[in-house]
Parts: structure tokens; sequence; C-alpha cells
């Protein structure tokens, strides 16, 4: 009997043989859900103050805390030069800050690795606010009292949505690892 | 729960190797950001390019949305209408709504009319839209104010152009793509706009203070003249919109003018029209050279209004 490869081990999300990971939604899933994250908020109109999550953000922080090692380093290049497009922000803004993002979430799990729901939360309350309050300093425009209070509704929605994107984030994980049967 | 221990490198080689390499490329995005941050501060314009073409894009879900919103409501307007007197109520309240500020503007333009008997020399302008289309999109979660609207270089706009609905000015062309085009609105905290009273001649600079009003600054110091309920129009004064239309009404009285609300919410706009810029030459000769001497009064501080709103980003 030929050796099963480790990938073909059983698990709980596969009771029958001959089924494997699909590599397309293995690999696309997050990409696809954090560039969508990205277009979104800017198909919801507001003339006012800015009042939707950073869903771009949000989902990228999200993933990477649910699923540590799957998104590189170095993926805030790529989709932060996306959310640049559509955000309004001038063009850079996303890059610098999703890349600041990933680097400080990396050292700061290389240090203090041990982690529960709770510390979750945390760690995605402190980068959502950090980055809207950095986001209003590099927007190109002078910061001021007035600023920071409009951007307080948005900074409390980004935090509070925590555990429903953590769900949605657990959902699609699901999804990106289903077992699809396999000819060999 | 710690995070899974393969993550961490211990004494392989290969693998600090990989996490190493793996800041490096991440610190080398982050300086790549800065230093696109950087041109984009220096150059405002320069990805336009590229959000045009992100922007033309998405524009048929842009359509989309803009339908839905318009319709719901549409939608919500009627059941409030039904549940006070009928969706009738609704629709002439409305009416009212639009005939009110209609009557401030046609004050304005008779104000605007006897001023220009005075000068006597008289050219008529071609004031018809050169394109009617929706909103489709806006910055909802930055701090900056900008929409797109459905309509771009192939119908004929260029940047500067004004832009307004129904009920008054919503912003600016900022940045065009080939079907869609980028606007500064009037909220966002770099966009200046030349405004006067409607019913005189008290003239001031209306500047977005990036929560949603408008923050009005007098021109000439002194006895602060405004009123809770003042109508605000544009003065003409810049060259980019033409005098009388509709900006706001003052909701609160400040030290240096007052705040005022907007009077054309564009996120209840179901259309918006884009208008020719009014008069050209002034914005070139305001452009070109922001030192030249530029007539009298109210000239040289529209020119840093119309700088700002050019380079504002």
């Amino acid at each position: 009997m030929a050796k099963r490869s480790s990938r073909m081990r059983s698990d709980s999300y596969s009771r029958e043989s001959m089924r494997d990971y699909s590599p397309t939604l293995a690999y696309t899933i997050p990409y696809l859900l954090i560039l969508l994250g990205s277009i979104l908020p800017s198909l919801a109109f507001s003339s006012a103050m800015p009042f939707l999550p950073p869903f771009g953000f949000v989902l990228l922080i999200a993933w990477r805390i649910i699923r540590p090692g799957l998104l590189p380093m170095w993926i805030g290049l790529p989709l932060g030069a996306f959310d640049d497009l559509f955000s309004g922000q001038p063009f850079g803004s996303g890059i610098l800050l999703w890349s600041i993002a990933m680097i400080t979430i990396e050292f700061v799990e290389a240090r203090w690795p041990w982690r529960g729901f709770w510390q979750d939360w945390a760690i995605y309350a402190s980068a959502i606010s950090t980055y809207l309050i950095l986001a209003l300093a590099v927007s190109g425009t002078f910061p001021t009292m007035h600023h920071l209070v409009a951007i307080a509704p948005q900074l409390l929605l980004s935090l509070l949505l925590y555990p429903i994107i953590a769900r949605m984030v657990a959902v699609f994980d699901k999804l990106r690892l289903k077992r699809f049967k396999v000819i060999s | 729960m710690a995070s899974s221990s393969s993550r961490r490198s211990g004494h392989s080689r290969r693998a600090q190797f990989s996490l190493f390499t793996g800041y490096v490329a991440a610190i080398l995005g982050a300086v790549l950001g800065l230093a696109l941050l950087g041109l984009s501060f220096w150059q405002p314009q320069w990805a336009g390019f590229m959000r045009g073409a992100a922007s033309d894009a998405t524009e048929p879900a842009g359509q989309t949305t803009a339908v839905t919103r318009s319709r719901g409501q549409g939608f919500i307007d009627s059941i409030q209408g039904y549940l006070r007197a009928g969706s009738q109520n609704s629709k002439l309240q409305e009416e009212i709504e639009v005939a009110r500020i209609k009557l401030a503007e046609s004050e304005a333009i008779s104000q605007e009319n006897a001023r220009l008997r005075a000068l006597l020399e008289l050219e008529q302008i071609d004031d018809k839209p050169v394109v009617v289309t929706r909103l489709i999109s806006s910055s909802a979660t930055s701090a900056r104010r900008y929409a797109y609207i459905g309509a771009g270089r192939s119908d004929g706009l260029e940047v500067g152009m004004p832009v307004r609905s129904s009920r008054g000015v919503v912003g600016r062309v900022l940045e065009v793509g080939s079907s869609t085009a980028r606007i500064l609105l009037l909220t966002d905290s770099e966009s200046i706009l030349p405004v006067r009273r409607a019913k005189d001649e008290v003239i001031g600079l209306a500047q977005g203070r990036g929560d949603g009003l408008l923050n009005i600054r007098l021109v000439n110091l002194g006895i602060n003249p405004l009123e809770v309920g003042d109508m605000l129009v544009t003065s003409g004064t810049g060259g980019y919109y033409r005098p009388g239309v509709s900006v706001g009404i003052v909701s609160e009285i400040t030290d240096e003018g007052a705040l005022a609300r907007l009077v054309a919410d564009p996120a209840s706009a179901d259309y918006v029209a884009v208008g020719k810029i009014w008069v050209p030459e002034a914005v070139i000769a305001a452009d070109s050279d922001p030192g030249a001497p530029f007539e009298a009064g109210p000239e040289s501080t529209s020119e840093e209004g119309a700088a700002t709103q050019e380079t504002g980003q």
C-alpha cells in the first residue's frame, strides 16, 4: 500500500478516503476576501464622515490572528496598494501601514506567543485603533479634534466587530480547507 | 494556546533565515510604502491613473448600489409619508424644501442681476450641464471625503468642473478616468469654496471641517453679521462655480464666522450634474501665477481657495 501523504491523513474534515484540499481554494480565499473587503466599503455612500470599518484591514488582521503563518509578512505591500486604490487615502499609506501592522504583529507574537480569544481581540483592537489614527495622520489633511471625533463611531464599530469577523474568517477557513474527491 | 511551534525558528538555520528574509521583505515593503506616500504628498495626482482604472473596473457595482440606494431611500420615504399622512405628505414636504432653497437662490440671483446691471457689460454663458450622472462610490472608510461619479473623460469631463445636485453644490472634479471621475466633496477638510450670504454681500470661505459640517470664515473681519438660518450661496469668485448656487445653511455662530450644514447632502442625491467651469480664464490665471496681482479684494482669497482645492489631496 502506497504511503499516504501527510496532507491526506484523516482528520475531522474528511471521513472519507481519496479526498484532498483544493490548492486553489486553500491559497486564494484569504486574499480574495481581503481584496473584496477593500472594495466593498467604497460602494456605500458617505458624505459627512467615515462610518464603515476599513474591512480590508480588518480582514487582514483577522486572518493574521486566526491563521498565523498563512499570510507572508510582506503581503502588506500588494494588498495595501490595492486598498489604496479604493480607500481615498494618498497612494502609499496602505502599503506603509499594512506592512507596519504585519511586522508589528509578527514581532509581538514572537515575544508573547500565548494567546486566547481575549488576547486576540486586544491585539486586533490595538491594531485597528492605531491604524485608524495613523491613517488620519497621513491622509493629507491637517488632523484636528473634529477629525478625531468624526472617526470615533467608525472606531467603535470596528472594535465591536471582532467576534463576528473572527467567526466569519473561521467559516471561510473551513471552506478553504474543504476536501474534494481526487482521482489519482 | 501558544501559536504553533513550527513557526518559531529555534536553532534551525533555515527557519531563522526564512524568518529573517520575511522581516527584510516586509520592511522593504514598508519603506517602499513610505516613499510612495511621500510622492503622493508631493504630487497628489500621480496615482490617479491607477485609481481611475480601479474605479472604472468597479463602476457596474457602483451603479447598481447607487440605484439600490436611491430606490431604498424612496421606499423608506414613502413608508414614512404613509405613517404620517399618506405618501403625498412627504412628497409635498420635499417640494416645499426645494422651493425654499430655490427662493433663497433666486434672491441671490436677483442680487447678482442688480450687480451685473450696474456693470453693464453682460455676457451670456452657456449654463447647460456637461453630463448628468450618479454618485457611484465614496471613501467611506477614510477621513478624507471623496466620491466617484459614473461619467469620465469619454463624457467630456475635465478636472476642476463643478458638480451639483438638484439642491446645491456637491463638489468639484479632481481626477478623471475614462468612464468615472473622482470628486472632492464640499465636506472634505481640504475643500475651500468662496461663498456669500444669499441676501446681501457678506462674503466668506466655506471649508469642510472633517465631520460633515462646513466652517465659514468671513473675509471681512469685524462684527459678525451672520445669523442662524442664513442661506449661503456660491459667490463665483475663483472662477469654478456659477454664482448663486446654494451651499449651506448657518447652524451655529462662531468667533470667526459660523458653522453651516450642507444643503445638498450628496448621500441623498439621486443624480448629480457636472457643469462647465464658470470662468476658465480666472481659474487659469489663479493657477498659473498665484503671485500675480489679480484685481482687488475677494479674488486674492479665492486664489488661495482655488489653489488649495487644486492641490488638495
